[in-house]
């Protein structure tokens, strides 16, 4: 581990193997942000399609066929291929540095975590181009959707989901285990920064839930081709058995994607208020909290399954409950900011954005959560506006704020402030352009993941649709702005780069040398 | 929490990449071999590929280890990775476990018209009674179910037929002569030995180790040899298989992941068996073989819920 990194002066053959042999966090990190760009690129195309055809009412581009695989895909691509590995990314880059470790606990695990994703997502789009094409069963991918009447290529759909939960788990134990056992001394539990706490809960999570996912799709290849029926009622089993099993994954799963969102606005907030996060042991806590309600809440999404009252009741009660830790969270970032001596750089623009639209998406939440009303609200374009509030404007729009923030730190080169200001604003009205509207569509009744719609959802579709192509514009120019300042950003080599930032990273040099921490700091 | 001044962190390293490529080749050949007409090659080259790297990068690791490389906090690392992975190898089973209760509790009752959850509300909901009056009428909600919801309505024209006879628990008295409850003696005892052999390599005394552990893989093959058996009692015998309807499903899939993972076990075991003719561990460094007993005691510990669960609560 003497020798630095390979650069592109050393040959193309040195610097392709650096990053496909490497063993360092911070070139794995590297590795998995840009994989979760070109994703989020991919997955953003798709859903450029879908709101193209949504323009107008009638069917204009594409057919209904190619509209539910576009649909299902963008969900897929999104949820496993843009965000999560955003996340696991940033994890990778400063999980390390903030607790004053050398590396990941297990590095060469740690590359092959990633490894994995291209294959993955290799054979999951691939079946796009065969015949029969890509699954159409919505990426919540319900049986007998899924088995049924899935076209054949849902097999490959059910190996790429098994070999991406395998990277998702190894990663997470990656993430545990230097958590727990990598920590400097002096660094003790409650001193860790929150993006940490919340990444070895978010990890917890995923060790815990990823079996399951494999579980399902398991029990739906059994199905398929091996004469089981674990989801037909003929043989005794139930359809609804395969909502279960996916919610018990999947509600854990959104959890698994807002936390390390949670974390990294938890480092921002305070730097940029110039005060100390408010209330750093409830954060720990409430996100405790919130990930152990995750793993008892999941029929909420079933509300129309046909459970009987008491399932109802209970699964809508206990729902409600996780608004509680929730708004501890959402309180301790207001009074961060409350007196601080605030500055509005483009990392604390996004999470101001955030702590502010994601409230918003987790009222309509506790709007969904109301069993009776869900009837009217459930699988309408309302479903669609709430989790793009959390997704788009809460993870992704964290994940942004968080490149930003530590861009400076990693390259050792300052981003242009105004493009990135005229970005967020971009991105915040192109936003709110897209999916407000999508709330008044869904309480009008208009159904999700329908190629075509009644003539009196035109007019806020045709909106929605204007402001899909704002927001998917911002991201050209981030995607322009991150890498103009890798290469011609102003250079900075103040290793605080922020003046309110604390924390480990901000004591190596910027930018980050290749090994940091190599022997560990002593943390008061 | 770090004290020592270095950890170890592998130079660059080939292994990565070449199992993710295993994998993926895997993966892709798997679902093309599950297709109509589809052949195993793809996925047995990937199986090959994957087979070559991790043995190439266990050898490393064991040499590594050898050389003094591998810090007491490295391999604490190790630890936490082994015991996290278990995890999520129970999480994998409570899936299976979960969709069992689900089922039987639940699901059944309803397609049977009656009210689930008896002590709480006897009155079958409307959803229920309409599953008895419209699409399932003449199902009976028993377990196991001898005759599927499919062929009460459209008797031998069903595809789904289920069981001639289940794996029925004969009795306390019957066990003797009952199959599972030697498997269940079988594995019972193999963690038993297990742990002896745990004990002897602590001791120092190898002789023990090497012998005890010996005994551990071939109870652990036996196990395995008695379950086939009984796989071939259930399809020749009883007309159960993985096609009876539900119970068939949750029976074998259970019963066939636990059997998987006893055969992993197994090969854990049996490898580090090898090690220990090998002269491989000390008294104080065995993590290879802790690693492997672990595994071991925790697939006994799905056995035995299994034994309950599966085969004794009918």
């Amino acid at each position: 581990m003497a020798h630095g990194p390979a650069t592109l002066a050393d040959g193309w053959g040195k610097y392709i193997s650096r990053w496909v042999f490497t063993t360092n966090h911070k070139d794995i990190g590297t590795l998995y942000l840009w994989f979760s760009f070109a994703m989020f690129i991919m997955g953003g195309a798709f859903a450029m399609i879908i709101r193209a055809e949504l323009f107008q009412p009638g069917m204009q581009l594409i057919k209904p066929e190619f509209f539910n695989q576009m649909t299902t895909m963008h969900g897929l691509v999104m949820v496993f291929g843009a965000i999560m590995p955003a996340f696991v990314g940033l994890a990778n880059w400063l999980i390390p540095m903030m607790i004053g470790a050398p590396d990941m606990a297990l590095p060469r695990m740690n590359n092959l975590s990633f490894w994995i994703l291209p294959f993955a997502f290799a054979i999951l789009t691939s079946t796009l181009f065969m015949e029969g094409g890509g699954p159409n069963f919505g990426w919540t991918f319900y049986a007998p959707l899924s088995t049924t009447y899935a076209p054949d290529t849902v097999n490959y759909f059910i190996f790429g989901v098994h070999i991406m939960g395998a990277s998702s788990i190894m990663g997470s134990i990656n993430i545990i285990a230097t958590v727990m056992n990598m920590r400097a001394p002096g660094m003790t539990y409650m001193k860790m920064p929150l993006f940490v706490w919340t990444w070895v809960i978010t990890a917890f999570l995923l060790v815990a839930v990823m079996p399951v996912l494999a579980g399902a799709v398991t029990m739906m290849l059994m199905d398929i081709n091996f004469g089981t029926s674990f989801f037909d009622a003929a043989g005794g089993g139930d359809p609804v058995l395969f909502q279960h099993i996916f919610w018990f994954f999947g509600h854990p799963e959104v959890y698994i994607i807002i936390l390390p969102a949670f974390g990294v606005v938890s480092q921002i907030i305070p730097t940029f208020s110039r005060k100390p996060l408010f209330g750093y042991s409830s954060m720990v806590y409430a996100t405790a909290a919130i990930a152990f309600l995750s793993f008892v809440v999941w029929a909420h999404h079933m509300f129309t399954v046909g459970m009987p009252i008491a399932g109802e009741l209970y699964f809508m009660y206990a729902t409600m409950l996780i608004a509680v830790p929730t708004g501890v969270k959402v309180f301790n970032w207001i009074t961060t900011m409350y007196r601080g001596s605030l500055t509005f750089e483009t990392p604390m623009l996004f999470s101001i954005a955030f702590v502010i639209l994601f409230t918003f998406g987790g009222f309509t939440g506790m709007m969904l959560s109301i069993a009776a009303a869900d009837m009217q609200y459930h699988d309408t374009y309302f479903v669609v506006a709430h989790f793009h509030y959390v997704m788009v404007a809460g993870a992704v729009f964290s994940g942004t704020a968080a490149v930003y923030y530590w861009l400076p730190k990693w390259c050792g080169r300052m981003y242009d402030e105004t493009m990135g200001k005229v970005q967020f604003w971009i991105a915040f009205i192109g936003f709110n352009i897209t999916f407000m509207p999508q709330h008044f569509l869904g309480l009008a009744g208009m159904p999700r993941r329908y190629a075509d719609y009644g003539l009196q959802f035109a007019d806020w579709n045709m909106v929605s649709s204007i402001g899909a192509f704002m927001y998917g514009g911002a991201q050209i120019l981030f995607l322009f702005n991150v890498i103009r300042t890798i290469g011609w950003g102003k250079p900075t080599d103040d290793p605080q780069v922020w003046e309110g930032a604390e924390g480990l990273e901000w004591t190596v040099p910027t930018p980050a040398p290749y090994h940091t921490f190599a022997t560990p700091p002593k943390v008061k | 929490m770090s004290t020592e001044g270095t950890y170890y962190v592998p130079d660059q390293s080939k292994l990565p990449i070449f199992a993710a490529t295993g994998m993926g080749v895997m993966a892709y050949g798997a679902a093309s071999w599950v297709l109509e007409g589809g052949t195993a090659t793809i996925f047995l080259f990937g199986s090959l590929i994957m087979a070559a790297v991790l043995y190439k990068w266990w050898s490393i690791v064991i040499d590594e280890n050898m050389r003094g490389l591998a810090s007491p906090q490295l391999k604490q690392s190790y630890v936490l990775g082994m015991l996290w992975f278990i995890f999520s190898e129970v999480m994998f089973f409570a899936c299976f476990f979960g969709a069992l209760f689900y089922v039987r509790v639940l699901v059944n009752s309803w397609i049977g018209g009656e009210a689930a959850v008896g002590w709480f509300d006897d009155t079958p909901t409307d959803a229920a009674a309409a599953n008895a009056e419209h699409l399932w009428p003449g199902y009976e909600a028993t377990w196991p179910p001898m005759i599927t919801p499919d062929q009460a309505v459209n008797g031998d024209a069903a595809q789904f037929k289920g069981p001639d006879q289940a794996m029925n628990n004969p009795g306390i008295m019957g066990w003797v002569s009952w199959l599972p409850f030697w498997n269940t003696v079988v594995l019972l005892t193999s963690s038993f030995t297990v742990h002896v052999a745990h004990v002897a390599l602590k001791d120092g005394n190898r002789k023990k180790f090497n012998t005890w552990l010996g005994i551990t893989v071939l109870l652990g093959f036996i196990f395995l040899v008695l379950q086939v058996e009984e796989y071939i009692h259930a399809y020749q015998e009883l007309g159960l298989t993985l096609e009876s309807g539900i119970y068939g499903t949750t029976f074998f899939m259970l019963t066939g992941f636990h059997g998987m993972h006893v055969t992993l076990g197994t090969v854990m075991l049996l490898i580090q068996w090898l090690r220990g003719l090998k002269g491989h561990f000390s008294q104080d460094d065995q993590f290879g073989f802790e690693a492997a007993s672990w595994y071991w005691h925790f697939v006994d510990v799905v056995w035995v819920g299994l034994f309950i669960f599966v085969y004794i609560l009918t």
